[in-house]
């Protein structure tokens, strides 16, 4: 078994008025089912409201699912005492850099994770710079959080969580609210976890750009995976992608329009560089 | 602006009281505290000026920065002195019209005087000395015996320390906001009290929201963090006394003693 496997998970937000009556129930995650294999890199892929956020907050318990479950690393994530296990197991880093750091200085935000986990102070010392190290950010270790960039934060909070020694870490759309450099410093942290460390990496957006490297990409739609497969078979299916209200990345969507025109260029163009050998090839 | 502004007044410098265990620093200024109110002979206060001076001197702190908190109480002051001056009975020393100021007022009046500035000098030597961060973690280990009694020690600690990191970010938003609701037409500056107290419902009820959805995001985060209160938990800089704070609280004793002997 995989990583993290989810059996026909199903997830109801009910509303309720003031009465506490119910006023509606909205289903956001419809019978998802999906396996992942340790040491991977995956995308998760949605439109604001597909239920790619409820579907990680599931993927550490975080919340309690209405129908079917998850396993993290074989333990159901249905059973209360396994909780705390599971979140040691799966971390989460979260879409606003503000409301995850704790700490007053980085290295003490780092090290809240581990003080709950109750380590001894000598090994959180140790952890601490290790995950400082791991992101690129042990020289600002003493720096107040308030002082950083986005970006910079968003790689605090990866390392707060790595501090922990998870498996796996879910990222949760971590670049929505950073500019492109700060989104680029954040990737790149992401993709050395998974390639130095060999953490398997959750990361949930809905920029295309970002799922390019990765092994598989799932894509949702309206509380179900609709899509998966590696970026490049999902990429080849343009039409389908816009239908959910998705773009595909602009090289791929100019070789995609080229094809479509006429010219015989390959499916499931990724970057500049292959699109630009398919042109040359083509003008021999 | 309202960026820059720095929580506290911790003056950042290398010096022996700047090292000292902040536990020994909040016993030391309550204890220093109680000493001022139990003397009243004069050898007293000198003895305390001296362990003051002493201390401001160690804590490489300009003294500049010490007056700064005297600012503050300095109305404070002149009305106490002026109260005790004029409303103390006693032995007439000057009688002006319906004022008369005694032998025992200008005593009183001294001596409270001198109380109050000592004071005030004497907890911002902490406070300039000890990071809010150290402080709420020397006051939760002093507090720690109160568990027993189900005072939530730790939660109120953490509370601190969370209020601590968002006073920053919560100014921030006010300025944006503010900034908002101006660009809107919003007026903040004039009229009168009343008028600028409703002006600034439209400043207060999204800062609220705000607020309540950042602590919401934060519970998540750090329930997601492992966190499950005090229990089991380690410290990653825990407290502990070394030679230094030993000494401390040796010459606390010392000073103690000697004031009490000397003052009473």
């Amino acid at each position: 078994m995989g990583i993290i496997k989810a059996v026909q998970l199903a997830f109801e937000y009910i509303r309720r008025d003031e009465d506490g009556n119910v006023e509606g129930i909205t289903r956001a995650i419809d019978g998802v089912d999906l396996e992942i294999k340790e040491g991977q890199f995956i995308a998760v892929l949605g439109h604001n409201g597909s239920g790619k956020s409820t579907l990680a907050k599931h993927l550490n318990a975080l919340l309690h699912p209405t129908e079917g479950t998850v396993y993290v690393d074989g333990k159901d994530v249905r059973e209360a005492d396994k909780v705390w296990e599971i979140r040691q197991t799966a971390g989460m880093v979260f879409q606003n850099p503000d409301n995850q750091i704790i700490g007053q200085v980085v290295e003490e935000d780092v090290g809240f994770g581990p003080e709950n986990l109750g380590v001894e102070t000598k090994e959180i010392w140790e952890r601490v710079e290790e995950s400082l190290k791991a992101v690129g950010m042990y020289e600002y270790r003493k720096h107040s959080p308030n002082k950083l960039s986005g970006g910079q934060k968003q790689r605090v909070s990866i390392a707060g969580v790595i501090a922990m020694h998870p498996k796996c870490i879910i990222l949760d759309e971590p670049t929505a609210m950073l500019d492109p450099n700060g989104r680029k410093e954040v990737l790149r942290a992401a993709r050395a976890l998974n390639q130095v460390e060999g953490i398997t990496v959750i990361l949930i957006t809905h920029y295309m750009e970002e799922v390019i490297h990765a092994d598989k990409v799932f894509v949702m739609d309206q509380g179900k995976v609709v899509l998966q497969g590696t970026p490049r078979e999902i990429f080849t299916r343009v039409e389908e992608l816009r239908k959910l209200r998705l773009d595909v990345p602009q090289v791929t969507e100019l070789a995609y329009e080229l094809k479509k025109a006429g010219l015989d260029v390959p499916e499931g163009i990724l970057t500049k560089e292959e699109l630009v050998e398919a042109l040359k090839s083509l003008k021999k | 602006m309202l960026k820059d502004i720095t929580l506290g007044q911790y003056y950042q410098t290398e010096s022996l009281i700047h090292r000292l265990d902040p536990r020994v620093k909040l016993v030391g200024t309550i204890c220093y505290i109680i000493s001022l109110f139990l003397v009243n002979k004069i050898q007293g206060y000198v003895i305390a000026l001296i362990f003051l001076a002493i201390i401001i001197r160690l804590s490489k702190v300009p003294f500049k920065f010490m007056v700064k908190g005297m600012k503050a109480i300095l109305f404070l002051l002149l009305l106490t002195v002026v109260f005790n001056l004029f409303l103390t009975p006693g032995e007439t020393l000057i009688s002006i019209w319906k004022l008369t100021i005694t032998k025992e007022g200008v005593r009183v009046a001294m001596l409270m005087a001198v109380r109050l500035s000592f004071l005030i000098i004497g907890s911002s030597v902490m406070t300039l000395t000890t990071t809010p961060n150290h402080l709420t973690d020397g006051m939760e280990k002093l507090l720690n015996p109160l568990r027993k009694l189900k005072v939530p020690v730790h939660e109120i600690s953490m509370m601190m320390s969370i209020a601590l990191r968002f006073i920053p970010i919560l100014m921030e938003e006010t300025d944006k906001i503010m900034k908002a609701q101006i660009a809107r037409g919003a007026d903040f500056e004039s009229g009168n009290l009343i008028k600028k107290a409703k002006a600034l419902v439209p400043l207060l009820v999204p800062l609220f929201i705000s607020a309540f959805r950042r602590a919401n995001d934060l519970a998540m985060a750090m329930e997601a963090r492992c966190y499950r209160g005090g229990e089991f938990r380690t410290k990653m800089k825990p407290l502990i006394y070394q030679r230094a704070d030993r000494l401390a609280y040796l010459i606390l004793i010392i000073y103690l003693v000697i004031c009490f002997l000397a003052g009473r």
